[in-house]
C-alpha cells in the first residue's frame, strides 16, 4: 500500500496541521510516512497545501505529481489539484464552500459540508479535522482511534484544542 | 534511539546540538528560515551563543571568530547567502579552523526561487571561494541523516580543522518524516579547551597568531602542502549507500533528494525485471570515485540531478573507460520524474 | 627585545602601536586580550604586538570580534583598523556592531588613503585631496569624506566615542588616555567603544615626514574635529 495524498485550501484553513495529523497517526500504526508544504512566497499568496504519503514501505521522494486521494478545502484549490488526481482516485469537498458541477470524472468526489459540521462542534477552524474525519471513514487507510490519539501530538503545547478537534475528527468520520 | 517526526530544517538544530554545538551565528533566508528561528529559541534556552547577523557576510565572519576560539560553531544559508559567504569560508580553510556550514539549496543562478535545488555541487566541491582548498560537503538525503550529519560533523571539521559543508536541498529542509534522534542529554561542558592553535589570552603560554597571509618566499606553499595531506588523509571519511548493484547493468547514481526518486525508480525498474541498481553518495567530497570505479566494469549509470549536470563529472572521472554514462536532471527547482527516469532505464538496459 | 617594523618613514601606525601596548601593559590584560588585525598596512600588526591576535577577512574584524566577544566575556576583544577596512568595505560590519552594542573596542586610524596598496583614495580621503585614484583631487563626484564618530555617537549601542590625533607630543598623549578609557571602557563591560586617530601617510601623500604632521594638523583637522564625540562611561 502506498497512497500520495494532497490537502489544500486557504492560509488558515489548518491544511499543515492536517497534513502532519495524518503523518503521526501513519507513523502511529507503523506506516512509513512523509510530508511535504508549500512554504515561503507561495504561501504569502493565501494557498496553502501539502502532500503526504502513507506506505507501508520506505518511502523515496517525498513530492509527486499524481494524486491518489486529494481533500481539497476551498474552490481555488480544487481547481489547480483536481487535474493530478489518478484515475480512480478519490476527491474531498468542502461543500460548505463549493460544490463542484456534477459531471463525469475519472476520480470519485465526496462532498462533505465540513465548515457547517465544524461550526456545529463550536468552531469552523476545524473544518480541517471534518474532512480528515472522512478521508478515514471513506479509506479506511488509517484507523479513527489512532488519528484520534494522535491528535495531541499533532497540537503539542495546545491542549485546550484537543477535545473540539477529537469532536470534529469524530464527527467528520459519522457523517 | 527515538523515532521521532521531524522537519529537516529542525533535525539540523536538533543535531547540532546533540554534536555540542556553543555558538550560531545566521541570517534568514527561504527555504531554511526554520533553523535560524528554532535556534534564536534553542540555543538561548540552553545558554549558548545566538546572534542574528546583518548579513551572510558577517555571519560566516562571526564563525570565523568563534571557530577562532576553539568553540563548535556553525552558520546556515541557502545558496545565494552561501555565495556571500565563500570569502569567510576560503579565510576559515587557509587559516585552518573548524567549523560547519549548511546549505539548503535553492533554484539559481542569482536569486532563482525558494525551490529545493542541487545547482550548487561544484561551489560546494570545486572550490567556491578562492584559493587551492576543499571542503568536507557531506550530504544527507533524509530528515535522519540531516540530524546525523550535523551532530557528527564538528567532531570532524575538528579532526581535520576544516571548514564542513552540509549540502542539502529545499525538499529535504522543508519536509517532514520521522527520524532517529539521541536520547542522551546535551553536554553541558562550557569549559574552553586549549587545543594548541585557539586563541583564548596567553596567559600561561606564548602568544598565538592565526592568520592566512605568509608573504615569505615558500611558506604559502608549505600551508598548502599541509591542505594537500589533510584532504588526502580525509579520504578515510569517504561513504556512500548502495543496493542491488551486484547483478545491475546499470546503476542510478545521485544524491540527496535526487537519490530518494532513484530510489523509487530502481525499485519500479527491478519490478519490471530491469537490472537497475542504486548508489548515492553521502560525501561529495571525498568523492566515492573508487567504488564507482570498481562497479563501472559490470555496469554502465545513469546520473540524476537536480541541476543540469554537475555531480556526473565526477562519475565520469571515476568510471573506466569503456563505461557508459548518461544523464538526466531537471534544474532551478524542477524534480525529475521517476517515469522519464524509467524510460531511460528501459533504453540502457535493452 | 628590538625589532625593526615595517612602517614607512614617519608613518603614525609605529605610535599607535607602542601606545596601544603600553596601555595594555598598565591595564595589565596582555594575558586576556585577543587582537583582529584588519587588511591593510597594520596587518602584520602581530609582529609587534605580544598577544594573542588573529587576521581576518578585509573589513571584517567588528564581526569576528562580536563573536569572540560573546563567547569569551571575561577576555578582551579589540580590533584595530584602517579607514578603507572599517569605514568602505567593512562599514556595514562596523555600523552593526556599534549598534548593537557589542562591548569591543574598535581602534580605528584614520590616514585619508589606502596605505598599503599605494595611496588610493580612502572613504575618508579629504575633499579636493589628490591621491592615485582622485589625481584631479576628490570632489563631489568621487561623494563624501565619511565621519565615523559623527555618525556612531547617534546609535544607542555605542558607549565611548572619541576622536584623536598623532601629530604633536600633546596629541599622542591625548591618544593614549583615550585608547585606555576605551579598554577600561570594555574592561568594566560598559559597551562599544571606538577610538578614531588621525595618522600620518607621508608615502601615501607624497609629502614628506614633517609635512606630513603639517597636513593632519591644517587640512585633516578641519574635515575631522578632535574631541569626544560621546561619553556614557
Amino acid at each position: 500500500m502506498k497512497k500520495e495524498i494532497i490537502i489544500s485550501g486557504f492560509g488558515g484553513q489548518g491544511v499543515m496541521l492536517a497534513g502532519t495529523l495524518l503523518c503521526y497517526a501513519g507513523m502511529r500504526a507503523s506506516k512509513e510516512v512523509t510530508f511535504f508544504p508549500s512554504y515561503g512566497a507561495e504561501m504569502r499568496g493565501g494557498t496553502a497545501n501539502c502532500k503526504v504519503i502513507i506506505s507501508d514501505s520506505p518511502i523515496g521522494s517525498p513530492v509527486f505529481s499524481e494524486a491518489d486521494i486529494l481533500i481539497s478545502l476551498n474552490c481555488p484549490s480544487f481547481e489547480k489539484f483536481y487535474p493530478s488526481v489518478k484515475d480512480g482516485g478519490i476527491v474531498f469537498v468542502n461543500s460548505s464552500l463549493f460544490s463542484p458541477p456534477a459531471e463525469e470524472r475519472s476520480f470519485e468526489m465526496v462532498k462533505i459540508p465540513a465548515n457547517n459540521i465544524a461550526e456545529e462542534c463550536g468552531t469552523v477552524l476545524a473544518a480541517n479535522i471534518v474532512m480528515i474525519g472522512s478521508f478515514a471513514k471513506k479509506t479506511g487507510i488509517l484507523d479513527p482511534e489512532t488519528i484520534l490519539q494522535s491528535i495531541p501530538e499533532a497540537l503539542e503545547g495546545k491542549e485546550k484544542l484537543w477535545d473540539i478537534n477529537k469532536k470534529a475528527l469524530s464527527a467528520g468520520f459519522n457523517a | 534511539m527515538t523515532k521521532k517526526l521531524l522537519k529537516g530544517n529542525y533535525a539540523v538544530v536538533e543535531g547540532a546540538l546533540q554534536g555540542g554545538i556553543d555558538a550560531y551565528f545566521g541570517y534568514p533566508i527561504t527555504p531554511q528560515n526554520e533553523i535560524t528561528e528554532y535556534m534564536s529559541q534553542r540555543m538561548r534556552a540552553e545558554d549558548r551563543v545566538f546572534l542574528q547577523a546583518e548579513s551572510e557576510l558577517a555571519a560566516i565572519n562571526m564563525v570565523f571568530g568563534a571557530a577562532l576560539t576553539g568553540k563548535r560553531t556553525m552558520t546556515t544559508s541557502s545558496s545565494p547567502g552561501i555565495s556571500l559567504m565563500q570569502e569567510g569560508i576560503s579565510y576559515l580553510a587557509g587559516c585552518e579552523l573548524p567549523a560547519v556550514i549548511v546549505n539548503v539549496q535553492r533554484g539559481g543562478p542569482g536569486l532563482g526561487n525558494i525551490d529545493g535545488a542541487q545547482g550548487d555541487y561544484f561551489q560546494s566541491v570545486k572550490g567556491g571561494g578562492h584559493g587551492d582548498y576543499r571542503l568536507l560537503t557531506l550530504a544527507p538525503s533524509s530528515v535522519g541523516e540531516t540530524y546525523s550529519m550535523c551532530r557528527d560533523s564538528f567532531d570532524l571539521a575538528f579532526k581535520y580543522r576544516c571548514p564542513v559543508l552540509i549540502l542539502t536541498d529545499g525538499v529535504i529542509g522543508q519536509m517532514i518524516e520521522p527520524a532517529e534522534v539521541d536520547d542522551t542529554p546535551l553536554k553541558k561542558d562550557k569549559k574552553v579547551k586549549d587545543y594548541g592553535w585557539n586563541l583564548t589570552g596567553c596567559l600561561g603560554r606564548e602568544r598565538r597568531v592565526v592568520r592566512s597571509l605568509y608573504m615569505k618566499e615558500g611558506a604559502l606553499e608549505k600551508l598548502n602542502l599541509r591542505l594537500a595531506e589533510r584532504y588526502e588523509a580525509m579520504k578515510k571519511e569517504t561513504d556512500w549507500e548502495e543496493s542491488d548493484t551486484e547483478d545491475a547493468s546499470l546503476i542510478l547514481v545521485g544524491y540527496g533528494t535526487s537519490a530518494r526518486i532513484n530510489y523509487d525508480a530502481a525499485r519500479r525498474a527491478r519490478e519490471k525485471g530491469m537490472k537497475v541498481g542504486y548508489f548515492r553518495p553521502k560525501t561529495l567530497y571525498p568523492f566515492p570515485s573508487e567504488r564507482l570505479k570498481e562497479l563501472s566494469g559490470k555496469a554502465n549509470f545513469l546520473v540524476v540531478e537536480m541541476s543540469m549536470g554537475q555531480m556526473v563529472e565526477d562519475v565520469r572521472l571515476a568510471v573506466s573507460k569503456d563505461t557508459h554514462v548518461e544523464f538526466y536532471g531537471r534544474p532551478a527547482g524542477g524534480i525529475p520524474e521517476t517515469d522519464k527516469i524509467l524510460e531511460i532505464c528501459k533504453k540502457m538496459t535493452a | 627585545m628590538k625589532i625593526r617594523h615595517h612602517y614607512c618613514t614617519g608613518c603614525g601606525h609605529g605610535i599607535i602601536h607602542r601606545l596601544l601596548c603600553e596601555v595594555i601593559d598598565e591595564l595589565e590584560i596582555r594575558e586576556k586580550i585577543i587582537a583582529i588585525a584588519p587588511v591593510g598596512c597594520a596587518v602584520f600588526g602581530y609582529f609587534y604586538w605580544n598577544f594573542d591576535t588573529a587576521e581576518a577577512a578585509h573589513g571584517r574584524p567588528p564581526a569576528v570580534a562580536a563573536a569572540i566577544k560573546r563567547i569569551l566575556p571575561d577576555r578582551i576583544v579589540m580590533t584595530y583598523q584602517g579607514d578603507g577596512d572599517l569605514a568602505a568595505i567593512g562599514g556595514n560590519e562596523m555600523l552593526h556592531a556599534a549598534n548593537r552594542g557589542d562591548n569591543i573596542t574598535v581602534v580605528f586610524v584614520n590616514n585619508a588613503c589606502y596605505g598599503m596598496t599605494g595611496g588610493q583614495m580612502a572613504p575618508t580621503t579629504v575633499m579636493n585631496q589628490i591621491t592615485t585614484t582622485t589625481p584631479y583631487g576628490r570632489n563631489i563626484e568621487d561623494g563624501y569624506p565619511i565621519k565615523v564618530c559623527e555618525l556612531l555617537k547617534e546609535l544607542e549601542g555605542t558607549v565611548y566615542i572619541e576622536r584623536t590625533s598623532v601629530d604633536s607630543p600633546a596629541n599622542i598623549i591625548k591618544s593614549k588616555k583615550a585608547l585606555k578609557k576605551a579598554l577600561n571602557c570594555q574592561i568594566e563591560g560598559k559597551g562599544f567603544s571606538l577610538v578614531e586617530i588621525l595618522s600620518m601617510c607621508p608615502v601615501g601623500w607624497r609629502l614628506n615626514p614633517q609635512q606630513s604632521l603639517e597636513w593632519v594638523n591644517k587640512s585633516m583637522k578641519k574635515q575631522f574635529p578632535l574631541g569626544v564625540f560621546k561619553d556614557r562611561l
